[in-house]
């Protein structure tokens, strides 16, 4: 005898058909990954990891289509230019490998899900603007330290650099600093 | 001395650029596994409830630091050839600062938020385009701020040259500390367990 309710069988049925989403790896283990992807970096290239780069390699190229003038006038910009191919940046091709890479993991993880991450007491509109305030902010913050979590946190600690555990340290001061203040965005 | 490989081979941009792609995917698949897609397992090590970016950064740094020195007592790299970020002090605290309120605000960083973009989530891909305005502006209206950078940096600084103490006594320093931090930051997570969202 089937002691199921009809509904029951069709949440069943609806969890079967769409997947639950495999658990996330131990903390440690997926460590280790990361930290033998950052050593083969290091071997290969002869320095680490990085992300910031990507995203101004492909401002520069903006600029490039918006107002070619510019870019000689920036320091900043003339770094990217590449001879006017920013594209062809090693962070950039990093970071679209880190897209791949992510979403064969989320693929295999059955975690691809169109969302937006926010705690119940702020709306999908509110989380937008702050996420776009957050990565301008973040990016100035990268920009003046050269480096992200991934190349001064991640990359300068590893190497044992003084700058990149400044960098960490400073990362934790303020965001714990704040966390109190921006607890209904997250909790 | 054959490693890093760039000091011994001269490789075209193509396969530099093939390199990149695949250590990248490498790099994405790891931050995807330990849960760094989503702005809530992320921004949970600042209320404690979760402690996953302590342990995956610190056993990510302490797995790297050690393959570097047994690579160099094995003779097979040489340490002095890799590239290490000047320090400075100013740039790093101010930077570090900033970048912390929007690490919180935004709810990624600029690694994580490519695999939240891979795994659906709207939020990472406007945290991505903020990213973007971001250097773009820095560009336009600060570059004044690289020039002051490598006129006052301090040069390479490491843990070593700046306390006379050999990387191998650091490497069992941060071994001791991960073992350390891996029986503290459970007892933490416990304390803190009834911040953690039910959904």
């Amino acid at each position: 005898m089937n002691t199921l309710t009809p509904t029951a069988v069709l949440n069943q049925d609806k969890a079967r058909i769409a997947g639950r989403a495999r658990p996330y790896w131990n903390p440690y283990v997926a460590g280790v990954l990361l930290g033998l992807v950052l050593l083969a970096t290091f071997v290969v290239t002869g320095r680490g990891l990085g992300a910031t780069g990507g995203f101004a390699a492909v401002a520069t190229w903006l600029a490039g289509q918006l107002t070619p003038d510019h870019i000689e006038t920036s320091a900043v910009h003339a770094k990217y230019w590449h001879d006017g191919k920013p594209l062809l940046n090693w962070t950039l091709f990093l970071l679209v490998g880190a897209l791949i890479g992510a979403a064969i993991s989320g693929w295999q993880g059955r975690r691809f899900k169109f969302s937006i991450e926010r705690g119940p007491r702020i709306n999908d509109g509110q989380r937008l603007a702050l996420a776009f305030m957050g990565g301008f902010i973040a990016a100035f913050g990268a920009k003046i330290a050269k480096g992200c979590t991934s190349g001064q946190a991640l990359t300068g600690t590893s190497v044992l650099s003084v700058g990149g555990l400044v960098f960490m340290g400073s990362v934790f001061v303020a965001a714990f600093g704040l966390a109190w203040f921006v607890r209904k965005e997250w909790l | 001395m054959i490693f890093p490989l760039s000091s011994t081979v001269e490789l075209t941009l193509a396969a530099e650029l093939a390199i990149a792609l695949a250590l990248g995917a490498g790099f994405g698949f790891a931050l995807e596994r330990a849960g760094f897609g989503s702005a809530r397992k992320l921004m949970a090590v600042f209320y404690l409830y979760d402690m996953a970016v302590v342990k995956v950064m610190f056993t990510a740094v302490v797995t790297a630091l050690c393959g570097l020195f047994l690579l160099s007592w094995a003779g097979l790299l040489n340490l002095g050839a890799l590239y290490i970020e000047p320090t400075h002090y100013v740039a790093q605290t101010v930077g570090g600062l900033l970048f912390g309120v929007g690490f919180l605000v935004g709810g990624y960083c600029p690694g994580t938020s490519m695999a939240a973009i891979a795994t659906g989530r709207q939020d990472g891909l406007v945290f991505a385009l903020g990213m973007l305005a971001g250097v773009y502006a820095y560009a336009e209206f600060t570059p004044g701020i690289d020039a002051w950078y490598q006129a006052t940096a301090s040069g390479e600084i490491t843990l070593p040259s700046l306390t006379g103490i050999g990387m191998g006594w650091w490497v069992l320093v941060f071994l001791l500390a991960l073992a350390a931090a891996a029986r503290g930051l459970g007892a933490v997570e416990r304390r803190f367990s009834h911040l953690r969202p039910r959904d």
